[in-house]
């Protein structure tokens, strides 16, 4: 299983295992990670799955859909690097992907 | 119980839950889950490490049966009684059942647990026959995801128009063209009125004709679980009633939070919301309320429906006389209808277009005077609509 690292606003680090074909919000989620709300639960409506991807892995995810590139518009403090967790697949080249998490998703 | 720990609430927990499972997810049920697409496990809200902590109990396939004030205790289906401090109803809804001739008969399913849809889901074979009772979400996104997997569909709806109770006229023209287009075949003002066959259902009798089918799912709404609260002496009407800053009923030590309450909204109408939404608010509410900082509920509802390739967002609720504005071409696939109710935006419907949804939100909730004719014209980007 790909290895995925999550930073929280604070710096604190979590490292976990998350399992093929779930999405980086998922990973955070069941595993309890603070920083992620998901309200929508991953269908792409609500955009408090905000992260900020660590740079050097934005070429190696898949690019935004016209939906998540419109919906991450709304989120705070946007950056070039932010992405919607519920939006990434992860696969197994995601190993060692590192993501942080913004100081609020409202 | 999330929100309790997240505001330092550091005492004993127990979630009671009458189903098999820990809690998870509905959406997907009649999306992703029914399709195949995404499997049980992900349905999950929380990794079971949450619910192992020492101080929390998670009792699940018990019931609670009657909830004592006096004694301040619950008395469960397992002959247990469990005393409490303070008590969350978070009972929802379960859904509304026929009750016409034959609605007993094997091959009539409804939709509302994870057991509906494994119980309902070896019948989505292509080239088999359903026949679907209620055009609400529910009944529209099983036929989305059934017309995918090449079933053969007919709605039977007694309204006028499809979702007619949750969206407005062009939203429900739209969605209806929709189906049709991807070989739905729909008949409105058509309440069915027998289920025939014998030891199972073979056809759905309406409007005087007979309609083979080899399963049918019901999706004609909800009814809140009240019954509960109802015999503790806690005010229902429709609804556990709550009160608009907390949660809290007519007893100041049970909360009620979710499908199954009825609250006085941001508008000013008394409303009984069925939505993740409204769910996860009020429940945030209800836990700030409980560790001694209440806060008014002024939320914007908000809700989403997934149908083929289409996203419908929608904020606030849209009243009986409202102007609808819209903006943006149907026919494009890419389009947004406004409710304006005294010079600002009370509700937006927005179908795959997510600036006119975020950005109508904000509208909502700041109240702001637009003009209809800007809020129609995609010539100005909504961010400079006001
Ligand atoms: C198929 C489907 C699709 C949906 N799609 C969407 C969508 O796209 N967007 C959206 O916003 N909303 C959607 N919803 C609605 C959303 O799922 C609900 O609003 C939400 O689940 C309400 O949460 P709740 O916790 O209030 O109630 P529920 O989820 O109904 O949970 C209540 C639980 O309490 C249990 N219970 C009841 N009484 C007792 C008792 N006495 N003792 C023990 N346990 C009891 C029930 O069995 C149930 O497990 C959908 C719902 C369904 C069924
Ligand atoms: S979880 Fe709602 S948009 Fe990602």
């Amino acid at each position: 299983m790909p290895k995925i690292k999550y930073i929280e606003h604070s710096g604190k680090e979590h490292e976990v295992e998350v399992p093929l074909g779930w999405s980086v919000m998922e990973g955070a989620v069941k595993n309890l990670i603070p920083g992620i709300d998901a309200d929508c639960g991953g269908a792409c409506a609500c955009a408090t799955c905000h992260v900020y991807v660590e740079p050097g892995w934005q070429g190696k995810l898949p690019p935004k859909s016209d939906m998540e590139e419109t919906m991450l518009d709304f989120a705070q403090e946007l950056q070039p690097n932010s992405r919607l967790s519920c939006q990434i697949k992860v696969v197994p080249e995601l190993d060692g992907l590192v993501v942080r998490t913004p100081k609020s998703q409202h | 119980m999330a929100s309790l720990r997240a505001e330092g609430f550091d005492g004993g927990l127990t979630l009671i839950g009458d189903e098999p499972f820990a809690p998870y997810q509905r959406p997907p049920l009649s999306k992703a889950y029914l399709s195949g697409a995404m499997e049980r496990e992900r349905l999950f809200l929380k990794a079971e490490a949450f619910y192992r902590e020492p101080s929390c109990e998670l009792l699940l396939g018990v019931t609670a049966v009657t909830v004592e004030r006096e004694a301040k205790r619950v008395r469960l289906s397992d002959g247990r009684t469990l005393p409490y401090d303070k008590l969350l109803l978070a009972t929802g809804s379960r859904v509304r059942r026929c009750t016409i001739p034959g609605c007993e008969l094997p091959g009539i399913f409804y939709l509302r647990g994870i057991a509906d849809v494994d119980a309902m889901r070896p019948h989505f074979i292509s080239g088999a026959r359903l026949a679907i009772v209620g055009a609400g979400y529910i009944g529209l996104e099983v036929a989305a995801v059934a017309r995918k997997l090449g079933l053969e569909v007919t709605v039977f709806e007694a309204l006028d128009r499809v979702m007619a109770r949750a969206v407005s006229k062009p939203l429900s023209e739209f969605y209806e063209r929709v189906h049709r287009d991807a070989g739905v075949r729909f008949l409105l003002n058509t309440p069915v009125e027998a289920f025939d066959g014998t030891g199972k259902l073979v056809a759905v009798r309406a409007g005087s004709q007979r309609y083979e089918a080899d399963f049918a799912l019901v999706g004609i709404g909800i009814v809140p679980n009240v019954e509960l609260a109802q015999e503790a002496g806690l005010a229902c009407n429709d609804g556990v009633l709550v009160d608009q800053q907390c949660g809290c009923t007519i007893d100041p030590v049970i909360f009620a939070a979710g499908d199954c309450t009825q609250h006085l909204s941001r508008d000013g109408k008394s409303v009984r919301l069925e939505c993740v939404q409204n769910a996860i608010d009020q429940a945030k509410h209800a836990a700030l309320a409980m560790v001694g900082k209440p806060a008014p509920y002024r939320e914007v509802p908000w809700f989403w429906s997934d149908q083929y390739d289409l996203k419908l967002q929608i904020a606030g609720l849209g009243w009986p006389g409202d102007q609808l504005v819209l903006r943006g071409d149907p026919a494009a696939r890419k389009f947004a209808v406004f409710h304006l109710r005294n010079g600002a935006v009370a509700a937006v419907e927005a179908v795959n277009a997510a600036p006119e949804y975020m950005i109508g939100r904000k509208l909502i909730t700041e109240g702001i005077p637009v003009s209809p004719e800007r809020l129609a014209d995609t010539a100005i980007p909504m961010k400079n609509i006001v």
